[in-house]
Protein backbone atom coordinates (compact mmCIF):
# COMPACT_ATOMS: atom_id res chain seq x y z
CA UNK A 1 0.00 0.00 0.00
CA UNK A 2 3.21 2.56 1.07
CA UNK A 3 4.66 1.20 -2.11
CA UNK A 4 1.55 2.19 -4.24
CA UNK A 5 0.95 5.33 -2.71
CA UNK A 6 4.91 6.21 -3.01
CA UNK A 7 4.35 5.63 -7.51
CA UNK A 8 1.33 7.71 -6.95
CA UNK A 9 3.33 10.22 -6.00
CA UNK A 10 6.02 10.53 -7.85
CA UNK A 11 3.44 10.27 -10.94
CA UNK A 12 1.75 13.00 -9.87
CA UNK A 13 5.03 14.76 -9.26
CA UNK A 14 5.90 14.52 -12.80
CA UNK A 15 2.40 15.33 -13.84
CA UNK A 16 2.69 18.63 -12.07
CA UNK A 17 6.20 19.29 -13.40
CA UNK A 18 5.53 18.67 -16.92
CA UNK A 19 3.01 21.33 -17.01
CA UNK A 20 5.01 23.71 -15.00
CA UNK A 21 7.70 23.21 -17.87
CA UNK A 22 5.01 23.63 -20.50
CA UNK A 23 3.79 26.95 -18.71
CA UNK A 24 7.10 28.55 -17.67
CA UNK A 25 10.29 26.64 -18.84
CA UNK A 26 9.05 26.40 -23.22
CA UNK A 27 9.40 29.77 -25.01
CA UNK A 28 6.29 31.41 -26.13
CA UNK A 29 4.92 30.47 -29.46
CA UNK A 30 5.42 33.86 -31.90
CA UNK A 31 2.17 33.21 -33.41
CA UNK A 32 0.28 31.36 -31.14
CA UNK A 33 1.08 32.72 -28.11
CA UNK A 34 -0.18 31.67 -24.81
CA UNK A 35 -2.38 29.13 -26.27
CA UNK A 36 -0.18 27.25 -28.13
CA UNK A 37 1.48 25.96 -24.58
CA UNK A 38 -2.05 23.48 -24.71
CA UNK A 39 -0.36 21.49 -27.16
CA UNK A 40 1.92 20.02 -24.47
CA UNK A 41 -0.78 18.15 -22.89
CA UNK A 42 -3.01 17.72 -25.99
CA UNK A 43 -0.47 15.73 -27.96
CA UNK A 44 1.35 14.20 -25.31
CA UNK A 45 -2.37 12.64 -24.17
CA UNK A 46 -3.08 11.74 -27.49
CA UNK A 47 0.20 9.52 -27.59
CA UNK A 48 -0.23 7.93 -23.90
CA UNK A 49 -4.24 7.19 -25.30
CA UNK A 50 -2.49 5.67 -28.39
CA UNK A 51 0.01 3.66 -26.16
CA UNK A 52 -2.87 2.87 -24.12
CA UNK A 53 -4.72 1.54 -26.98
CA UNK A 54 -1.74 -0.71 -28.24
CA UNK A 55 -1.61 -2.19 -24.79
CA UNK A 56 -5.35 -3.35 -25.19
CA UNK A 57 -4.47 -4.22 -29.00
CA UNK A 58 -1.44 -6.50 -27.39
CA UNK A 59 -3.57 -7.92 -24.35
CA UNK A 60 -6.91 -8.98 -26.64
CA UNK A 61 -4.57 -10.73 -29.24
CA UNK A 62 -3.04 -12.80 -26.00
CA UNK A 63 -6.13 -13.14 -24.59
CA UNK A 64 -7.21 -14.89 -27.72
CA UNK A 65 -4.15 -17.01 -28.23
CA UNK A 66 -3.64 -17.46 -24.31
CA UNK A 67 -7.08 -17.75 -23.00
CA UNK A 68 -5.85 -16.45 -20.02
CA UNK A 69 -8.21 -13.89 -17.07
CA UNK A 70 -5.35 -11.47 -16.85
CA UNK A 71 -4.95 -10.45 -20.52
CA UNK A 72 -8.98 -9.53 -20.33
CA UNK A 73 -8.52 -7.61 -16.89
CA UNK A 74 -5.41 -5.91 -19.13
CA UNK A 75 -7.75 -5.36 -22.21
CA UNK A 76 -10.04 -3.72 -20.32
CA UNK A 77 -8.35 -1.50 -18.12
CA UNK A 78 -6.16 -0.06 -20.74
CA UNK A 79 -8.87 0.67 -23.09
CA UNK A 80 -10.51 2.17 -20.33
CA UNK A 81 -7.49 4.72 -19.46
CA UNK A 82 -6.92 4.88 -23.11
CA UNK A 83 -10.44 6.73 -23.75
CA UNK A 84 -9.70 9.03 -20.89
CA UNK A 85 -6.90 10.06 -22.61
CA UNK A 86 -8.39 10.34 -25.51
CA UNK A 87 -11.05 12.49 -23.76
CA UNK A 88 -8.82 14.56 -23.18
CA UNK A 89 -7.48 14.94 -26.37
CA UNK A 90 -11.21 16.04 -27.38
CA UNK A 91 -11.71 18.27 -24.74
CA UNK A 92 -8.50 20.14 -25.56
CA UNK A 93 -8.18 20.75 -29.10
CA UNK A 94 -11.69 23.08 -29.00
CA UNK A 95 -10.24 24.45 -26.52
CA UNK A 96 -7.30 25.74 -28.59
CA UNK A 97 -9.12 25.60 -31.70
CA UNK A 98 -11.12 28.29 -30.81
CA UNK A 99 -8.64 30.94 -30.74
CA UNK A 100 -6.86 29.46 -33.22
CA UNK A 101 -9.06 28.85 -35.87
CA UNK A 102 -12.12 30.61 -34.33
CA UNK A 103 -14.46 27.61 -34.18
CA UNK A 104 -14.63 24.70 -31.53
CA UNK A 105 -14.62 21.98 -33.96
CA UNK A 106 -14.30 21.34 -37.65
CA UNK A 107 -15.09 18.05 -39.53
CA UNK A 108 -11.54 17.94 -40.35
CA UNK A 109 -10.07 14.35 -40.99
CA UNK A 110 -8.29 13.98 -37.69
CA UNK A 111 -10.75 15.38 -35.48
CA UNK A 112 -13.09 12.95 -36.93
CA UNK A 113 -11.08 10.19 -37.14
CA UNK A 114 -9.93 10.64 -33.61
CA UNK A 115 -13.58 11.20 -32.69
CA UNK A 116 -13.78 7.55 -34.63
CA UNK A 117 -11.50 6.25 -33.02
CA UNK A 118 -13.27 7.60 -29.47
CA UNK A 119 -16.49 5.90 -30.52
CA UNK A 120 -15.07 2.81 -31.14
CA UNK A 121 -13.93 2.15 -28.21
CA UNK A 122 -16.56 3.08 -26.31
CA UNK A 123 -18.58 0.83 -28.49
CA UNK A 124 -15.85 -1.67 -27.09
CA UNK A 125 -16.89 -1.05 -23.14
CA UNK A 126 -20.43 -1.01 -23.83
CA UNK A 127 -20.26 -4.62 -25.85
CA UNK A 128 -18.54 -5.92 -22.80
CA UNK A 129 -21.49 -4.27 -20.53
CA UNK A 130 -24.16 -6.65 -22.69
CA UNK A 131 -22.17 -9.86 -22.35
CA UNK A 132 -22.69 -11.55 -19.19
CA UNK A 133 -21.03 -14.57 -19.39
CA UNK A 134 -17.40 -14.10 -18.16
CA UNK A 135 -15.91 -16.01 -20.95
CA UNK A 136 -17.90 -15.51 -23.62
CA UNK A 137 -17.87 -11.44 -22.35
CA UNK A 138 -13.36 -11.83 -23.14
CA UNK A 139 -13.61 -13.73 -25.88
CA UNK A 140 -16.03 -11.78 -27.83
CA UNK A 141 -14.64 -8.21 -26.90
CA UNK A 142 -11.43 -9.12 -27.39
CA UNK A 143 -12.01 -9.91 -30.88
CA UNK A 144 -14.12 -6.67 -31.50
CA UNK A 145 -10.60 -5.00 -30.16
CA UNK A 146 -8.76 -6.45 -32.55
CA UNK A 147 -11.19 -5.71 -35.24
CA UNK A 148 -11.59 -2.31 -33.78
CA UNK A 149 -7.96 -1.78 -33.71
CA UNK A 150 -6.84 -2.67 -37.25
CA UNK A 151 -9.68 -0.52 -38.55
CA UNK A 152 -7.97 2.72 -36.36
CA UNK A 153 -4.81 3.30 -39.01
CA UNK A 154 -7.35 2.80 -41.97
CA UNK A 155 -9.39 5.70 -40.26
CA UNK A 156 -6.29 7.82 -39.77
CA UNK A 157 -5.09 6.82 -43.31
CA UNK A 158 -8.07 8.92 -44.63
CA UNK A 159 -5.76 12.10 -42.88
CA UNK A 160 -3.61 12.60 -45.45
CA UNK A 161 -5.76 11.52 -48.44
CA UNK A 162 -9.09 13.72 -48.14
CA UNK A 163 -8.96 17.50 -46.94
CA UNK A 164 -7.51 18.16 -43.54
CA UNK A 165 -7.68 21.68 -41.31
CA UNK A 166 -5.47 19.70 -38.62
CA UNK A 167 -1.93 21.32 -38.10
CA UNK A 168 0.56 19.24 -40.22
CA UNK A 169 1.98 16.61 -37.98
CA UNK A 170 4.97 18.60 -36.51
CA UNK A 171 6.74 15.58 -35.25
CA UNK A 172 7.98 13.33 -37.53
CA UNK A 173 5.80 15.15 -40.00
CA UNK A 174 8.88 14.89 -42.90
CA UNK A 175 10.83 17.85 -44.21
CA UNK A 176 9.95 21.54 -42.76
CA UNK A 177 8.72 20.56 -39.65
CA UNK A 178 10.11 20.26 -36.05
CA UNK A 179 10.40 21.85 -32.55
CA UNK A 180 12.46 24.28 -31.15
CA UNK A 181 14.51 22.38 -28.85
CA UNK A 182 13.70 23.63 -25.63
CA UNK A 183 9.71 22.85 -26.83
CA UNK A 184 10.97 19.70 -27.43
CA UNK A 185 12.35 18.74 -24.54
CA UNK A 186 9.50 20.17 -22.63
CA UNK A 187 7.50 18.15 -25.09
CA UNK A 188 8.99 14.78 -24.30
CA UNK A 189 8.73 15.53 -20.76
CA UNK A 190 5.16 15.81 -21.41
CA UNK A 191 5.41 12.94 -22.96
CA UNK A 192 6.93 11.07 -20.52
CA UNK A 193 4.97 12.10 -17.50
CA UNK A 194 1.77 11.26 -18.93
CA UNK A 195 3.17 7.98 -19.77
CA UNK A 196 3.85 7.61 -16.69
CA UNK A 197 0.56 8.62 -15.25
CA UNK A 198 -1.23 6.26 -18.12
CA UNK A 199 0.73 3.19 -16.59
CA UNK A 200 -0.09 3.83 -13.48
CA UNK A 201 -3.63 4.16 -14.06
CA UNK A 202 -3.66 1.18 -15.62
CA UNK A 203 -2.03 -1.20 -13.44
CA UNK A 204 -4.38 0.36 -10.71
CA UNK A 205 -7.75 -0.02 -12.91
CA UNK A 206 -6.35 -3.64 -13.54
CA UNK A 207 -6.16 -4.21 -9.50
CA UNK A 208 -9.71 -3.37 -9.59
CA UNK A 209 -10.65 -5.40 -12.20
CA UNK A 210 -8.56 -8.22 -10.75
CA UNK A 211 -10.66 -7.60 -7.51
CA UNK A 212 -13.71 -7.35 -9.34
CA UNK A 213 -13.46 -10.85 -10.75
CA UNK A 214 -12.12 -12.60 -7.51
CA UNK A 215 -15.52 -11.18 -6.06
CA UNK A 216 -17.88 -12.34 -8.77
CA UNK A 217 -15.76 -15.75 -8.25
CA UNK A 218 -16.00 -15.63 -4.21
CA UNK A 219 -20.11 -14.80 -4.56
CA UNK A 220 -20.50 -17.49 -7.11
CA UNK A 221 -19.22 -20.03 -4.97
CA UNK A 222 -21.12 -18.70 -1.88
CA UNK A 223 -24.78 -19.09 -4.01
CA UNK A 224 -23.92 -22.50 -5.04
CA UNK A 225 -23.61 -23.61 -1.76
CA UNK B 1 -8.73 -28.04 -50.16
CA UNK B 2 -12.50 -28.10 -48.91
CA UNK B 3 -12.83 -24.55 -47.88
CA UNK B 4 -14.49 -23.29 -51.23
CA UNK B 5 -16.72 -25.92 -52.50
CA UNK B 6 -17.80 -25.86 -48.74
CA UNK B 7 -18.26 -22.25 -48.77
CA UNK B 8 -20.18 -22.97 -52.24
CA UNK B 9 -22.72 -25.14 -51.04
CA UNK B 10 -23.43 -22.54 -47.73
CA UNK B 11 -24.04 -20.10 -50.28
CA UNK B 12 -26.87 -22.30 -51.67
CA UNK B 13 -28.23 -22.80 -48.46
CA UNK B 14 -28.04 -18.86 -47.75
CA UNK B 15 -29.82 -17.88 -51.19
CA UNK B 16 -32.28 -20.22 -51.08
CA UNK B 17 -33.33 -19.34 -47.50
CA UNK B 18 -33.55 -16.02 -49.00
CA UNK B 19 -34.78 -16.16 -52.27
CA UNK B 20 -37.97 -18.43 -50.70
CA UNK B 21 -38.81 -15.69 -48.76
CA UNK B 22 -37.19 -12.46 -50.06
CA UNK B 23 -37.55 -10.93 -46.29
CA UNK B 24 -34.34 -8.99 -46.50
CA UNK B 25 -34.19 -8.33 -50.06
CA UNK B 26 -38.03 -6.38 -49.73
CA UNK B 27 -37.54 -4.91 -46.18
CA UNK B 28 -34.13 -3.14 -46.91
CA UNK B 29 -35.60 -2.35 -50.12
CA UNK B 30 -38.37 -0.45 -48.58
CA UNK B 31 -36.37 0.63 -45.87
CA UNK B 32 -33.49 2.75 -48.44
CA UNK B 33 -36.53 4.21 -50.30
CA UNK B 34 -37.95 5.26 -46.84
CA UNK B 35 -34.84 7.50 -46.39
CA UNK B 36 -34.48 8.48 -49.63
CA UNK B 37 -38.11 10.29 -49.52
CA UNK B 38 -37.21 11.33 -45.75
CA UNK B 39 -33.71 13.36 -47.06
CA UNK B 40 -35.53 14.77 -50.15
CA UNK B 41 -37.30 17.33 -47.10
CA UNK B 42 -33.87 17.91 -45.68
CA UNK B 43 -32.36 19.99 -48.58
CA UNK B 44 -33.50 21.31 -51.66
CA UNK B 45 -33.00 18.55 -54.63
CA UNK B 46 -31.95 20.78 -57.51
CA UNK B 47 -29.71 19.06 -59.70
CA UNK B 48 -26.64 21.42 -58.42
CA UNK B 49 -27.75 20.41 -54.96
CA UNK B 50 -28.21 16.93 -55.64
CA UNK B 51 -24.44 16.49 -56.80
CA UNK B 52 -23.21 18.10 -53.87
CA UNK B 53 -25.65 15.98 -51.09
CA UNK B 54 -26.43 12.85 -52.99
CA UNK B 55 -23.35 10.46 -52.94
CA UNK B 56 -23.45 10.87 -48.80
CA UNK B 57 -27.35 10.41 -48.22
CA UNK B 58 -27.23 7.15 -50.89
CA UNK B 59 -24.03 5.31 -48.99
CA UNK B 60 -25.57 6.84 -45.76
CA UNK B 61 -28.80 5.28 -46.61
CA UNK B 62 -27.21 1.83 -47.91
CA UNK B 63 -25.01 2.10 -44.36
CA UNK B 64 -27.80 2.41 -42.27
CA UNK B 65 -29.94 -0.70 -44.49
CA UNK B 66 -27.21 -2.91 -43.90
CA UNK B 67 -26.76 -2.36 -40.10
CA UNK B 68 -30.57 -3.90 -40.51
CA UNK B 69 -30.10 -6.61 -43.26
CA UNK B 70 -27.35 -7.91 -41.69
CA UNK B 71 -28.97 -8.71 -38.12
CA UNK B 72 -30.44 -11.75 -38.56
CA UNK B 73 -27.12 -13.19 -40.50
CA UNK B 74 -26.53 -15.09 -37.45
CA UNK B 75 -29.33 -14.55 -35.12
CA UNK B 76 -31.37 -16.86 -37.49
CA UNK B 77 -29.32 -19.26 -36.91
CA UNK B 78 -29.38 -19.54 -33.29
CA UNK B 79 -33.07 -19.00 -33.18
CA UNK B 80 -33.57 -22.57 -35.47
CA UNK B 81 -30.27 -23.52 -33.59
CA UNK B 82 -28.51 -24.74 -36.46
CA UNK B 83 -25.26 -23.07 -35.80
CA UNK B 84 -23.81 -26.25 -34.14
CA UNK B 85 -24.70 -27.95 -37.09
CA UNK B 86 -23.06 -25.70 -39.55
CA UNK B 87 -19.69 -25.70 -37.73
CA UNK B 88 -19.84 -29.50 -37.58
CA UNK B 89 -21.13 -29.91 -41.45
CA UNK B 90 -17.43 -28.02 -42.63
CA UNK B 91 -13.86 -28.53 -41.51
CA UNK B 92 -13.19 -24.98 -41.73
CA UNK B 93 -15.34 -22.33 -40.08
CA UNK B 94 -14.08 -19.47 -42.41
CA UNK B 95 -15.74 -21.35 -45.19
CA UNK B 96 -19.49 -20.29 -42.92
CA UNK B 97 -18.09 -16.49 -43.02
CA UNK B 98 -17.41 -17.10 -46.70
CA UNK B 99 -20.53 -18.22 -47.57
CA UNK B 100 -22.62 -15.41 -45.41
CA UNK B 101 -20.82 -12.80 -46.44
CA UNK B 102 -21.00 -13.18 -50.08
CA UNK B 103 -24.25 -13.91 -49.75
CA UNK B 104 -24.93 -9.92 -47.82
CA UNK B 105 -22.40 -9.04 -50.50
CA UNK B 106 -24.98 -10.09 -53.32
CA UNK B 107 -27.81 -8.96 -51.24
CA UNK B 108 -26.59 -5.77 -50.74
CA UNK B 109 -25.52 -5.26 -54.29
CA UNK B 110 -29.12 -6.02 -55.40
CA UNK B 111 -30.88 -4.07 -53.13
CA UNK B 112 -28.34 -0.84 -54.24
CA UNK B 113 -28.64 -1.61 -58.10
CA UNK B 114 -32.42 -1.66 -58.20
CA UNK B 115 -32.49 1.64 -56.18
CA UNK B 116 -29.76 2.97 -58.49
CA UNK B 117 -32.29 3.90 -61.30
CA UNK B 118 -34.85 5.45 -58.91
CA UNK B 119 -32.52 7.22 -57.04
CA UNK B 120 -31.41 8.69 -60.33
CA UNK B 121 -34.77 9.89 -61.62
CA UNK B 122 -35.34 11.29 -58.12
CA UNK B 123 -32.35 13.16 -57.86
CA UNK B 124 -31.81 13.86 -60.49
CA UNK B 125 -28.16 12.58 -61.17
CA UNK B 126 -26.82 10.80 -64.44
CA UNK B 127 -25.84 7.52 -63.59
CA UNK B 128 -25.71 5.74 -67.31
CA UNK B 129 -22.44 7.20 -68.78
CA UNK B 130 -20.66 5.96 -64.94
CA UNK B 131 -22.92 2.71 -64.36
CA UNK B 132 -19.54 0.22 -64.70
CA UNK B 133 -17.72 2.42 -62.34
CA UNK B 134 -20.62 2.78 -59.91
CA UNK B 135 -21.40 -1.09 -59.58
CA UNK B 136 -17.65 -1.43 -58.92
CA UNK B 137 -17.87 1.05 -56.23
CA UNK B 138 -20.71 -0.40 -55.05
CA UNK B 139 -19.43 -3.84 -55.15
CA UNK B 140 -15.98 -2.99 -53.07
CA UNK B 141 -17.94 -1.05 -50.86
CA UNK B 142 -21.25 -3.87 -50.18
CA UNK B 143 -17.99 -6.30 -49.84
CA UNK B 144 -16.45 -4.50 -47.12
CA UNK B 145 -19.44 -4.19 -45.11
CA UNK B 146 -20.78 -7.49 -45.67
CA UNK B 147 -16.72 -8.78 -44.16
CA UNK B 148 -16.94 -6.67 -41.43
CA UNK B 149 -20.68 -6.85 -40.89
CA UNK B 150 -20.72 -10.07 -41.22
CA UNK B 151 -18.35 -10.80 -38.36
CA UNK B 152 -20.01 -7.99 -36.13
CA UNK B 153 -23.39 -10.15 -36.55
CA UNK B 154 -21.73 -12.97 -34.84
CA UNK B 155 -20.11 -11.12 -31.90
CA UNK B 156 -23.95 -9.28 -31.58
CA UNK B 157 -25.63 -12.17 -31.90
CA UNK B 158 -24.20 -13.28 -28.19
CA UNK B 159 -24.94 -10.58 -26.39
CA UNK B 160 -28.18 -8.85 -24.72
CA UNK B 161 -29.81 -5.82 -27.26
CA UNK B 162 -28.14 -7.38 -29.82
CA UNK B 163 -30.56 -5.69 -32.37
CA UNK B 164 -29.06 -1.94 -31.21
CA UNK B 165 -25.72 -3.34 -30.20
CA UNK B 166 -25.02 -4.21 -34.00
CA UNK B 167 -25.05 -0.51 -35.45
CA UNK B 168 -23.34 0.53 -32.89
CA UNK B 169 -20.52 -1.93 -33.39
CA UNK B 170 -20.64 -1.90 -37.25
CA UNK B 171 -21.09 1.92 -38.32
CA UNK B 172 -17.71 3.79 -36.14
CA UNK B 173 -15.87 0.98 -38.32
CA UNK B 174 -17.10 1.40 -41.44
CA UNK B 175 -16.44 5.03 -41.44
CA UNK B 176 -13.49 4.51 -43.90
CA UNK B 177 -15.98 2.94 -46.17
CA UNK B 178 -18.25 5.82 -45.96
CA UNK B 179 -15.84 8.23 -46.70
CA UNK B 180 -14.08 6.94 -49.39
CA UNK B 181 -17.28 5.60 -51.18
CA UNK B 182 -19.12 8.76 -50.85
CA UNK B 183 -15.44 10.47 -52.61
CA UNK B 184 -15.79 8.27 -55.20
CA UNK B 185 -19.46 8.64 -56.12
CA UNK B 186 -19.00 12.23 -55.79
CA UNK B 187 -16.62 11.93 -58.32
CA UNK B 188 -18.86 10.32 -60.44
CA UNK B 189 -21.30 12.39 -59.73
CA UNK B 190 -19.13 15.66 -61.04
CA UNK B 191 -20.23 17.58 -64.46
CA UNK B 192 -17.36 16.23 -65.84
CA UNK B 193 -17.45 13.28 -64.28
CA UNK B 194 -13.86 11.30 -63.64
CA UNK B 195 -12.70 8.17 -61.68
CA UNK B 196 -11.04 8.68 -58.44
CA UNK B 197 -8.62 5.93 -58.29
CA UNK B 198 -7.60 6.24 -54.45
CA UNK B 199 -10.80 6.01 -53.61
CA UNK B 200 -11.23 2.67 -55.36
CA UNK B 201 -7.80 1.41 -54.01
CA UNK B 202 -8.52 2.29 -50.39
CA UNK B 203 -11.94 0.57 -50.15
CA UNK B 204 -9.86 -2.62 -52.18
CA UNK B 205 -7.13 -2.22 -49.33
CA UNK B 206 -10.60 -2.42 -46.73
CA UNK B 207 -11.49 -4.98 -48.11
CA UNK B 208 -8.77 -7.00 -48.02
CA UNK B 209 -7.29 -6.19 -44.59
CA UNK B 210 -10.66 -6.71 -43.04
CA UNK B 211 -10.72 -10.46 -44.67
CA UNK B 212 -7.47 -11.44 -43.69
CA UNK B 213 -8.49 -10.27 -40.33
CA UNK B 214 -11.42 -12.52 -40.53
CA UNK B 215 -10.10 -15.54 -42.07
CA UNK B 216 -7.22 -15.53 -38.98
CA UNK B 217 -9.92 -14.50 -36.35
CA UNK B 218 -13.46 -15.93 -37.57
CA UNK B 219 -12.94 -19.73 -35.99
CA UNK B 220 -12.83 -17.95 -32.32
CA UNK B 221 -16.09 -15.84 -33.23
CA UNK B 222 -17.74 -19.56 -33.48
CA UNK B 223 -17.08 -20.54 -30.56
CA UNK B 224 -19.27 -22.34 -27.80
Amino acid sequence: MWKRTMIGAVVLFLVGAAAYASFYIAPEERTMRVIQRIFYFHAASAWAGMTAFSVCFLANLLYVWRREEKWDSLGVSSAEVGLAFITVVLITGPIWAKPAWGIYWTWDARLTSTFVLWLLYVSYLLLRSLIEEPDRRALLSALFGIFAFIDVPIVFGAIRWWRTQHPAPVIMGGPGSGLEPTMRKVFFFSVLALHALMVFLIVERYRLEKLRTDLELVRREAEAI
Amino acid sequence: MSLLPNAAVLLGKELRTEFRSRELLTTTLIFILIVIVLFSFTFDPTSDESRRFAPGLLWLAFLFASSLMLQPCFLREQHNDTLSALRLSVRDPFAIFLAKLAANTLFLLLTELLLLPLFAIMYNVPVLSVLHWLVLVFFLASLGISIAGTALSAISAQARMRELLLPLLMLPLLTPILVASTEVTKALFDRTPYVQWKGIGFLAVFDVVFLTALWLFGEYLLEE
